[in-house]
């Protein structure tokens, strides 16, 4: 057999196909190419694009036509519908065209005006009115409606936005949020699982007016349709009768002739002889019996039989993504039959169960499809509000006929998408669908955490229960979701991130692809019999779910569509892929697909020739020419699997290769992209970098010092890593970076690194190693109450006495905000607001008193002074003046300040040493940090120690070494580089202790690393108390540092103490310390006594004082409340 | 193993730092005064206003690393402490910009100085230097059509260490000249403008030890290696000469007419240890460092010559022991 084997392969090589391929320089290029075309978070705003360019104006189609039920004449009409540009509303229908920076620091929406083109009634007039307001919509920033969108660097500059800012986000009332990306099993697909150990089949329709759910489930040895609608299972062969399918015979066939079919399907049409069902109407019947009886039937006040009921269900609502026309189920019947026959075949062959966690069979929504649904649902209830309103007013008799656009308000619709985004929570009436969490702060802690936040990708399954398959990493993941990037914890595996080349489709016309498969020899399924359809020669053809007919020829067809895709004569997104399991071919044009270029290979070639790639050196070659000529084109997950991808040239099969990887680091995402050869890690180590990544200050964009954020850190000194990746050039990461390059030295010194801390230098700080500046804003508005009174702003206030400005009114200038430069310091005040006393009853009429304004001031709190970096006064959307007041702190690292390498390697400093203190080496370089040696061993992260050595080549060598996963400098050039400059070549070099003086018994390994400084600092956690605040209600300490709290005393510490038997302690700890009080308790009667006076005994002969916790007494009296008496026996202490 | 002399020497093996059998360290031996007079000795190499090399041969390694650590920590320097900024509308931040003030080296004789306590408000021409920096962005007059380079385009868009003035207090414009006062380097970047920004501040220069803050240790570094030495233990020749050379610093192996190697001169040996890598040359050579032998590398700020901080190093080694010795004495 091998010989054959070897012979064959030897007849081949005569052809000259087993020669290597040759490696393709400089292939890589191809993905910053691609990054500039599709970018990082295009699939967002492609997604949003189509939603306001075409879904808008299908949905505004779809709803067109308003009537109104008091006059049959009157009725309303949407011609068009347009988002504009963005705009503010400056009063008095007054607009001007606004930037996202200005949303941003005036806390407005960036929105642009809905217009729609109508035609309506008014009074017997048929009137066309163009451009009418029907609400806002919140646009994406980059979006095709943006005023960013293609601006060069420089425009962008003048609008104050960031060139590297990606975009995809919204700003709502000036804040940004991102609608993550939903991950949902696909809708309108078979899916059959094991369910409690019974087999079913499962579709989840899902069109414009309806989403439900069908099962075809074996119960009992008989298949049953179930289905929410219904209030009972159908047996399957009642169901066919239903559908117009009668005779048993034609029942069997659509299912399937075969011996093990027809005994599998015996039962079912006994069952069905047995219930004496034989005729369409006895179904029908039959169903309508089981119909769930609807709570109230809407204004539809005709009343139709069940018959008519079973009918219209099974044609709109049961399988309601397969169109049924004229009551003709036949494609509905060859739908169920295969939903039987994917059950039949289940029952056996276990390997026929689908995997509910195969990415081919989910679907990504974006912020578009999510827009849509709820534009949707808001412009339906807008029209039925305008029908309502139509309905009430056209009956009386008024002067003027009835204008319907004086009742078109445009806050319905612009409010609700607004909350909808700003809250997050996604209610779909008609949908009966309510999600939470949809939307996110953008968090701009740095630029990689915003990125990282608009690849990120929800899955909606519930975060609490403990499966694992779908938190494990999926095989058919690879390529599309990064491996590496996902939180530990609760929602480990659910919550993932795209991949660097991953693209999300957007849906694309079915007619033209439809057509097409017509051409290519799909017959029409209508116009064929059972036995023809599940002839074994013939493959069913699917598009997006809907059977489209049968093809003799499924290779052919195959090949011809994916010919047409690559000449570009069908879309690019357009994927067809065969199951020969099920004979069936799918062609998919739907949107929320996952997918990623992949470089053609035919008989062992690569399509793109070296000569292309210098073409895209040159710059005369772009992405989308690849595309255009077929070098190149995009596979879904499910085409993935039908086509054999080589990793890298030599790993071509000239007879089985159809793909190329453009580049094997892809794979990772954007977080896990900037760790250097992360291939060397440990993966869990990669993961946590992935988490700590978005922790790492730096820069968060070119605007940085524009933008007045609650929260802004960012380093004094940043740099771009010694050691790069092809990932963080691509990302600009090297552009906005977000920590430094430390010289480290591995060894221990003093004892001071046990358990990851870290020892820095001391002078290094002096020189301005990670040095960060806090940025905190303020912010209050000035409002105008209804009563004609206002909020104001008074100077600062004067000791009546020395006439000097009172302290906590140092910072402030003469208008009563505190001025730019100035220091402030705990509790001073930085806007002296004052507000009348009543804001809704109208000042007392006559003369204008002298009102008491109330004193409401914003105060600067924080146990270290902070300096004002600048002022902001301007107006808000309500117009109220709105003052923003941005603060700033320098902190120097200290003791107990979190850094951490690319590696997952965190450590807190453990001790700041003097450069005198510092070990040396031959050169004099003392390091800016050492780090113990014990973080190696268990953690295995090779990759630092790589990332040391490389950093050490390139800083002698005056170059950039890079880590790029799966590729990057390799150890032995690096190695040699160091021994080229006289470096050991382990980079291990000899070191004086700076102690002694004397050399260290071991060499050292030494060289620089990226190193992170993270954003818990001590300053913001430091806490302690010796007296302080309590609660009201229990007379407890409060909790928090925030609210200056006490350090409770927990459960395992009352149970040590127990142990020890320090009574004493705990009674300290546990009352005195907490809440002691002495109550009074009356003796006789064991209650509660009030002022050493017993309301029971009325008496105070018995009552004696008792110190107890409060909250022991406030048990006390709840119960007391509650008709319990507690009774305390006392005796007395001897 | 070759006849070595006297001198005690630390041995460079393949994995470890390991000292010569029979040495337990120099600091066991008893302190001989004559012995060490006898043996000590320096050797100035090179010397510059800046950079300065020489050898302390014959002397313990406390001593030297005493003079290291002085040198880094405790010989003064001035620096600019407190930054009084009257006006900053630069986008630099203003404690950014006072840091970066205080890094920059003054041109200032420290021993003509006194510490300024922390009780004192005001400075005095004895403790105290004042500068100013006064800069305002414009645009500039002669705007050209054809280029956007910021150096066409605007007036004093960076601002450079010389852009300092220096204000004499007291009679100190008589006692200093006005070139021995100022910043080291006149091209050192402070900050970047643009029309609109301006930057007007006044500095007071201190004079302050490295302990307390980085800025006013007087050098970049001041460090010291130990001579290395290289021993070869048999012939070695040809090809594995050549590898051998290659192994070590340039000059270091040497290679004869007869393709023999021989040692040329160790001392600018990088002490790579390289050869250790190549298993046909490992036994050939003997990598090792005289103990009381240091090659001290000063490099200096700028503000004195290399030389005197030595001197000065040495100058407060001897006034702490001095001021030991008076303590010690107050209880005998």
């Amino acid at each position: 057999m091998m010989g054959e084997l070897n012979k064959k392969q030897n007849e081949w090589d005569t052809k000259g196909l087993r020669d290597p391929v040759k490696t393709l320089e400089d292939k890589w290029k191809l993905v910053p190419s691609f990054l500039q075309v599709k970018g990082l978070v295009k699939q967002h705003i492609d997604s949003f694009n189509y939603f306001i360019n075409v879904e808008i104006k299908k949905i505004v189609q779809a709803n067109e036509k308003v009537f109104c039920e008091s006059d049959p004449l009157f009725y309303i009409k949407y011609l068009n519908a347009y988002v504009g540009t963005p705009d503010l509303e400056e009063g008095f229908n007054i607009t001007k065209p606004t930037t996202p920076h200005e949303c941003r620091l005036r806390d407005i929406t960036y929105s642009a005006p809905i217009t729609v083109d109508i035609e309506y009634i008014r009074g017997n007039q048929r009137v066309i009115k163009n451009k009418q307001l029907i609400g806002r919509m919140p646009l994406m920033l980059r979006s095709s409606n943006c005023v960013l969108t293609n601006k060069s660097d420089f425009e962008l500059a003048q609008l104050n936005e960031c060139p590297h800012d990606p975009g995809g986000y919204f700003i709502i009332r000036g804040q940004e949020k991102v609608i993550l990306i939903q991950e949902q099993l696909s809708r309108n697909r078979m899916i059959v699982d094991e369910f409690k150990g019974a087999v079913q089949c499962q579709v989840t329709s899902s069109t414009h007016e309806k989403k439900t759910r069908t099962n075809v489930i074996l119960k009992h040895g008989k298949y049953v349709l179930r289905h929410n609608a219904l209030s009972d299972d159908i047996p399957i062969a009642v169901a066919f009768k239903a559908m117009g399918i009668c005779s048993d015979q034609e029942i069997m066939q659509l299912v399937g002739t075969d011996d093990n079919t027809i005994k599998k399907m015996a039962p079912c049409i006994l069952d069905c002889h047995n219930l004496k069902i034989f005729t369409q109407n006895q179904a029908l019947t039959y169903i309508g019996s089981k119909l769930k009886v609807k709570r109230y039937q809407g204004g539809n006040t005709k009343v139709r039989s069940p018959i008519d009921d079973a009918r219209e269900l099974l044609a709109t609502t049961i399988l309601a993504h397969v169109s049924v026309e004229n009551y003709n189920f036949y494609v509905k019947a060859i739908y169920l039959a295969i939903m039987v026959k994917r059950v039949i075949e289940a029952e056996t062959n276990k390997t026929a169960i689908d995997d509910p966690d195969y990415y081919g069979n989910k679907r990504l929504e974006l912020a578009g499809s999510l827009l849509a649904l709820m534009f949707e649902d808001l412009f339906k209830r807008f029209n039925w509000e305008l029908k309502s309103i139509a309905d009430k007013i056209i009956p009386k008799v008024k002067a003027a006929p009835f204008d319907v656009v004086k009742h078109m308000r445009p806050d319905l619709i612009a409010n609700g998408l607004f909350t909808a985004i700003s809250s997050g929570n996604w209610t779909i009436k008609r949908f009966k669908m309510e999600r939470h969490g949809v939307t996110q702060v953008l968090s701009r802690l740095s630029y990689i955490s915003a990125l990282g936040m608009m690849t990120r990708v929800n899955s909606q399954f519930e975060k609490t229960r403990k499966v694992s398959g779908p938190r494990s990493l999926q095989a058919s993941q690879w390529g599309m979701l990064c491996p590496s990037d996902t939180p530990e914890g609760e929602a480990c595996g659910l919550v993932k991130n795209l991949a660097l080349m991953t693209h999300i489709t957007t849906e694309c016309s079915e007619e033209p692809i439809a057509k097409l498969a017509c051409n290519a020899g799909v017959e029409d399924v209508r116009l064929l019999g059972g036995e023809e359809i599940n002839h074994p020669a013939v493959y069913i053809v699917f598009l997006n779910g809907n059977i489209l007919g049968v093809s003799r020829q499924y290779k052919r067809l195959i090949k011809v569509f994916r010919m047409f895709r690559r000449r570009g004569l069908i879309s690019a997104f357009v994927s067809i892929y065969p199951n020969h399991n099920q004979r069936t071919v799918y062609i998919c044009s739907d949107g929320g697909r996952l997918c990623r270029p992949y470089i053609i290979v035919e008989r062992g070639n690569t399509l793109v020739q070296q000569s292309h790639l210098n073409e895209l050196n040159r710059g005369i070659r772009k992405f989308q020419d690849f595309l255009n000529d077929g070098l190149i084109e995009y596979l879904d997950v499910n085409e993935e699997n039908d086509s054999h991808i080589a990793t890298r040239e030599v790993d071509i099969d000239p007879y089985v290769t159809t793909h190329l990887e453009i580049e094997p680091f892809t794979i990772l995402g954007v977080c896990a992209g900037l760790v250097p050869y992360p291939h060397h890690n440990q993966s869990p180590r990669n993961t946590y970098q992935c988490a700590m990544g978005k922790q790492a200050m730096g820069t968060i964009g070119y605007n940085q010092k524009n933008r007045i954020d609650t929260l802004m850190y960012n380093l004094v000194y940043p740099q771009c890593p010694m050691v790069k990746s092809k990932t963080i050039e691509l990302i600009n990461f090297d552009k906005l970076p977000a920590g430094q390059n430390a010289t480290v030295a591995v060894m221990s010194y003093s004892g001071y690194d046990i358990e990851d801390a870290l020892i820095l230098n001391k002078a290094s700080i002096d020189r301005g190693y990670g040095r960060c500046l806090v940025y905190k804003s303020a912010k209050t508005t000035m409002k105008r109450y209804s009563n004609q009174t206002s909020d104001r702003i008074l100077g600062p206030s004067r000791d009546a006495v020395t006439g000097k400005v009172i302290r906590t009114h140092d910072v402030l200038d003469s208008d009563g905000i505190a001025a730019p430069g100035e220091m402030v310091e705990n509790r001073q005040v930085l806007i002296n607001k004052q507000m009348p006393p009543a804001t809704i009853n109208p000042v007392t009429q006559g003369q204008p008193q002298q009102i008491e304004y109330k004193d409401v001031p914003v105060t600067y709190k924080g146990p270290v002074e902070s300096y004002i970096e600048k002022v902001m006064v301007s107006s808000n959307s309500e117009d109220a003046f709105l003052i923003k007041i941005l603060l700033r702190q320098t902190r120097v690292p200290e003791i107990g300040d979190k850094f951490s390498s690319r590696h997952g390697q965190k450590g807190v400093t453990g001790l700041i040493v003097q450069q005198e203190d510092m070990p040396f080496n031959d050169r004099g370089i003392c390091p800016d940090m050492i780090m113990n040696p014990h973080g190696f061993p268990s953690r295995m992260t090779v990759g630092k120690t790589i990332e040391l050595l490389a950093g050490k080549a390139g800083l002698l060598e005056g170059k950039f070494h890079y880590g790029t996963a799966f590729g990057g400098s390799k150890v032995q050039d690096v190695c040699k580089e160091l021994e080229k400059h006289g470096y050991n070549y382990h980079g291990k070099d000899i070191f004086y202790s700076g102690l002694t003086g004397e050399p260290l018994e071991a060499y050292i390994y030494s060289g620089p690393v990226y190193y992170q400084k993270l954003k818990h600092m001590v300053q913001d956690k430091m806490h302690a108390r010796a007296r302080g605040p309590r609660a009201v209600l229990t007379r407890q300490p409060t909790e928090g540092r925030s609210r200056d709290g006490g350090l409770r005393l927990g459960e395992m510490e009352r149970d040590c103490l127990i142990g020890y038997g320090a009574s004493m302690l705990i009674m300290e700890r546990l009352m005195l310390a907490s809440d002691a009080f002495t109550a009074d308790i009356c003796g006789a009667c064991g209650r509660l006594a009030n002022r050493a006076w017993c309301h029971t005994c009325r008496s105070s002969a018995a009552v004696s004082s008792v110190e107890m916790p409060y909250a022991c007494k406030l048990l006390f009296q709840e119960l007391a409340s509650m008709n319990i008496v507690p009774k305390l026996t006392l005796k007395k202490y001897s | 193993m070759p006849k070595f002399d006297e001198k005690p020497r630390v041995f460079l093996e393949e994995f470890r730092v390991k000292n010569a059998p029979e040495d337990y360290g120099l600091d066991d031996e008893t302190w001989d005064f004559k012995k060490f007079v006898k043996k000590f000795k320096i050797v100035v190499v090179r010397m510059d206003n800046f950079e300065m090399e020489f050898d302390l041969i014959g002397i313990q390694p406390a001593f030297a690393n005493a003079f290291r650590r002085l040198m880094l920590s405790e010989v003064p320097s001035m620096a600019i402490e407190k930054v009084m900024i009257k006006n900053n509308t630069s986008i630099i931040q203003d404690e950014v910009l006072a840091h970066r003030l205080g890094l920059i080296p003054l041109k200032a004789d420290p021993r003509l100085f006194e510490y300024k306590s922390e009780e004192d408000t005001e400075g005095t021409e004895f403790n105290t230097l004042e500068f100013s920096l006064k800069v305002k962005c414009t645009n500039s007059k002669s705007q050209p059509k054809d280029s956007y380079r910021a150096e066409d385009l605007y007036e004093n868009h960076s601002i450079y260490s010389s852009h300092m003035k220096w204000h004499p207090i007291g009679n100190q414009a008589t006692v200093y000249k006005e070139a021995d006062v100022g910043p080291v380097h006149k091209d050192i970047l402070i900050s970047k403008m643009r029309p609109g920004h301006e930057i007007d501040l006044q500095m007071i220069a201190v004079k302050g030890i490295g302990k307390d803050h980085a800025k006013f240790s007087p050098v970049a570094t001041a460090t010291y290696r130990l001579l290395p030495e290289v021993t070869l233990t048999r012939e070695v020749c040809d090809s594995e000469a050549t590898l051998l050379q290659s192994c070590f610093s340039p000059g270091v192996i040497g290679i004869d007419s007869k393709n023999r190697a021989y040692v040329k001169d160790a001392r600018y040996d990088a002490c790579s240890r390289n050869v250790y890598r190549y298993d046909t040359i490992k036994d050939s050579a003997i990598l090792s460092r005289v103990r009381d032998h240091f090659i001290f590398n000063v490099e200096s700020v700028g503000a004195i010559p290399p030389q005197i901080i030595f001197v000065e190093a040495v100058k407060i080694l001897r006034d702490k022991c001095r001021s030991f010795l008076d303590e010690l004495n107050k209880f005998s």
